[in-house]
């Protein structure tokens, strides 16, 4: 088995945005901090309305027929041949990785290999395919920075994150240690096996305040929910945001909004 | 079907993880002897593999691997003829139990009292030692580690490193209750004290018991990889030598060895190459001095030959043994390697053990993962164990119409109510229409989301709805 090579496309006239149920009603601002980020650097963003959620909590939980269900709703949103951006690592995966797997042996089989072949997460997509310069307009500030799992190890992005923020010049990226070690979210997981998650995100929101930082940016709202829930119920000193909130809000002249 | 359990011997109620995982969490001890030595053997297989084309060499191992389990049945032919032609005497086992009948009966045969052991994790998947004292047989493990687990009656935590659960004052404590040695932090000391009770053993006993890493179907020759020296003193010392091992050891030749082992000790323990790698390949000759007079080799299938029926669960068998996986795994280093209650713990032990115990037993294993993917990462022969994961987690809920689960126990965990949950959820996500207007009428009614969410506001805060969804917005902006 060898992992397919990634070949980035020319810069597109349109793309089409698929925004994730978990930014849909929790993070909108950061849904729309990547549009204006997308349409600033002259592209189009097709919305569709008939998108739901990706699949991805009843895939991982083994129910695969609800999954296919939901996702199949998904395949027919992109006609055109646009890029399909996420501002997500995880349900970037999994339409990106998992689709092909999923639709294996059914009639959509060829439709879901194209649309997950067109998938992209939109930092990357950023970085790597509008090759964005971004202009900091903001006070001197320290940041940290949390890579989800499935963004680094799923959609091969870890190194995309900071190179963005280090093109902001008054923005000073600091490294937790153990920056490659789980949050603890893994979406169901939190709530099946709460203890151990626990476990895991109270070690990680140690390890961002040890690192002096009072805010962290991360490409997930997964593990966003869960690093800043965490921080903010045990009175820790860091919050976070989505790192297209902070990359717009930087880049505007003014200070990201949380929701 | 928990009498499967009767069938493994094992002792541990597996389905039991939850309380075990908790308490582990809640004791700090547990907790900073694991954290602290596997961060200490991940910075080891970092640095191990310091300027090598690590993807390359995993690329080769996979393939290695893939390539002898492609031919698994005739290499195992092949396997048992070249044994059988070096003096070497191959039994085949079913199962745990059955390997143990065929221990006894070599045992029996010598009229043996004593056993001494090399490290070998089929031996614990078959509860040898405890099978062995019931026949009235002493076995007595000598790696250090395995040593240290059998003075506590405790199990492995680890396949690498038994003891790893322990720190060095409570192994000094153990020692002094047990053997009398002198309380001390000086490792040296210990080690040397263990390993001068263990040569004692060594002299006397009848039956030398060790595992395999590699099994060379060309050649007939089984390789053992160790640090101690109790392997080779295992192998060469009493009159009789019994390998134990799973089917899916073989390989086709020695160059495919000289991959995995350099994989195998890099992964594991952070090492170039371990102080000791034995190349068995017969009894003692009539012109040598030294060796056994008996060399056995029992190959243990115990549901190995179920997981090599499946395309899919087939690359479980890739695994060599390194334990890469629980070293870099998160919930490995919070709950530690007793909390899962099986012979392999940690992500490993989450997609073998439900072959060997059922899923029915195993239910909570695949589960207990946030997919994270740091086990696949790093896995040396490239298992992709998240999506093994994924898959048992598929069997035990009987979750997929296409692709009918087949794993003993699957379905175990399903339940009604959470069935139903899923399928309105399917039903709501597959409705856009539907979606839409649920989450529309969550955001406007947002200020009557109760604070509390299950578990999940145990230790977090609410995730707070938006005030106007996505959707929402983008329609206000005519997208």
């Amino acid at each position: 088995m060898v992992d397919p090579i990634k070949v980035y496309p020319s810069k597109p006239a349109k793309v089409y945005f698929y925004g994730t149920c978990l930014v849909d009603m929790f993070y909108p601002d950061a849904g729309i901090a990547g549009v204006e980020l997308l349409e600033r650097e002259g592209i189009e963003v097709l919305f569709p309305q008939d998108q739901t959620c990706c699949g991805q909590p009843a895939y991982t939980s083994g129910y695969h027929d609800q999954a296919r269900s939901v996702a199949k709703a998904q395949l027919d949103l992109f006609p055109g041949d646009w890029p399909i951006v996420v501002p997500s690592g995880s349900c970037g995966g999994m339409m990106r990785k998992h689709y092909p797997d999923l639709f294996k042996d059914t009639p959509d089989e060829v439709k879901a290999a194209e649309v997950a072949g067109r998938v992209w997460e939109l930092t990357d997509f950023l970085l790597n395919v509008c090759h964005i310069k971004l202009e900091d307009l903001g006070e001197p500030t320290t940041v940290a920075m949390h890579t989800s799992c499935s963004a680094r190890r799923e959609m091969g992005v870890a190194e995309v994150g900071p190179k963005l923020l280090g093109q902001l010049k008054n923005v000073n990226l600091v490294e937790q240690i153990r920056p490659e070690e789980c949050c603890g979210f893994g979406g169901t997981f939190a709530v099946r096996h709460p203890e151990i998650s626990g476990a895991m995100v109270s070690e990680k929101v140690d390890t961002l305040v040890d690192t002096g930082a009072k805010e962290f940016v991360t490409t997930d709202c997964g593990c966003l929910m869960n690093i800043a829930g965490y921080a903010e119920k045990n009175q820790k000193p860091v919050s976070g945001q989505h790192i297209l909130s902070f990359l717009w809000a930087r880049t505007q002249g003014k200070e990201g909004q949380q929701s | 079907m928990s009498e499967t359990a009767e069938h493994t011997g094992h002792h541990i109620d597996v389905k039991e993880f939850h309380p075990r995982a908790q308490a582990a969490i809640h004791n700090p001890k547990i907790r900073k002897n694991f954290r602290s030595a596997m961060d200490g053997l991940m910075s080891k297989r970092k640095t191990a593999f310091e300027g090598w084309d690590l993807e390359t060499l995993r690329d080769l191992g996979a393939n290695v691997r893939l390539r002898a389990l492609a031919n698994l049945p005739d290499l195992l032919e092949q396997l048992e003829k070249k044994l059988t032609e070096n003096g070497i005497r191959v039994h085949w086992a079913v199962d745990g139990d059955e390997a143990c009948r065929i221990v006894r009966d070599i045992c029996k045969a010598r009229d043996a009292k004593t056993v001494i052991k090399g490290k070998s994790m089929v031996s614990e998947e078959m509860e040898l030692n405890h099978y062995l004292e019931e026949q009235g047989i002493e076995a007595l493990e000598s790696d250090l580690g395995e040593y240290i687990v059998q003075l506590a009656d405790e199990t492995p935590s680890h396949i690498i490193m038994p003891a790893i659960h322990k720190n060095t004052g409570e192994i000094s404590q153990l020692l002094h209750d047990k053997t009398g040695t002198d309380l001390s932090n000086d490792v040296e000391y210990l080690t040397a004290s263990a390993r001068q009770q263990l040569r004692e053993k060594f002299m006397n006993a009848d039956v030398g018991v060790s595992g395999v890493n590699f099994a060379v179907a060309e050649t007939g020759t089984l390789c053992l990889v160790e640090n101690e020296g109790n392997g080779r003193m295992t192998t060469t010392v009493p009159k009789c030598h019994i390998a134990v091992t799973g089917i899916e050891k073989v390989v086709p030749s020695m160059e495919d060895v000289s991959a995995l082992l350099a994989l195998l000790t890099r992964s594991a323990t952070g090492q170039h190459i371990t102080t000791y790698f034995n190349m068995i390949s017969g009894p003692r000759k009539a012109e040598e001095l030294d060796g056994p007079e008996e060399v056995h080799l029992v190959l243990v299938d115990n549901g190995r030959s179920s997981i090599y029926q499946d395309d899919e669960l087939l690359d479980t068998l890739r695994c060599i043994r390194c334990g890469a996986c629980m070293n870099h795994c998160p919930v490995y280093t919070r709950v530690g390697g007793h909390a899962y209650g099986t012979t392999y713990p940690g992500p490993i032990g989450k997609i073998l053990m439900p072959h060997l115990i059922g899923l029915d037993e195993g239910r909570h294993l695949p589960s207990a993962s946030s997919l994270c993917g740091a086990c696949g990462e790093v896995c040396p022969v490239k298992i992709p164990i998240p999506d093994l994961l994924v898959r048992l987690r598929q069997e035990s809920v009987d979750g997929d119409k296409l692709h009918p689960a087949k794993v003993r126990g699957h379905g175990a965990k399903r339940s009604s109510m959470e069935a139903m949950i899923w399928k309105g959820w399917a039903w709501m996500h597959a409705s856009p229409g539907i979606y839409r207007f649920g989450t529309g009428a969550a955001s406007k009614f947002r200020a009557l989301q109760p604070s509390k969410a299950g578990a999940w506001t145990d230790y977090r805060t609410a995730p707070k709805l938006a005030a106007k969804t996505l959707h929402q917005r983008m329609k206000e902006r005519g997208q």
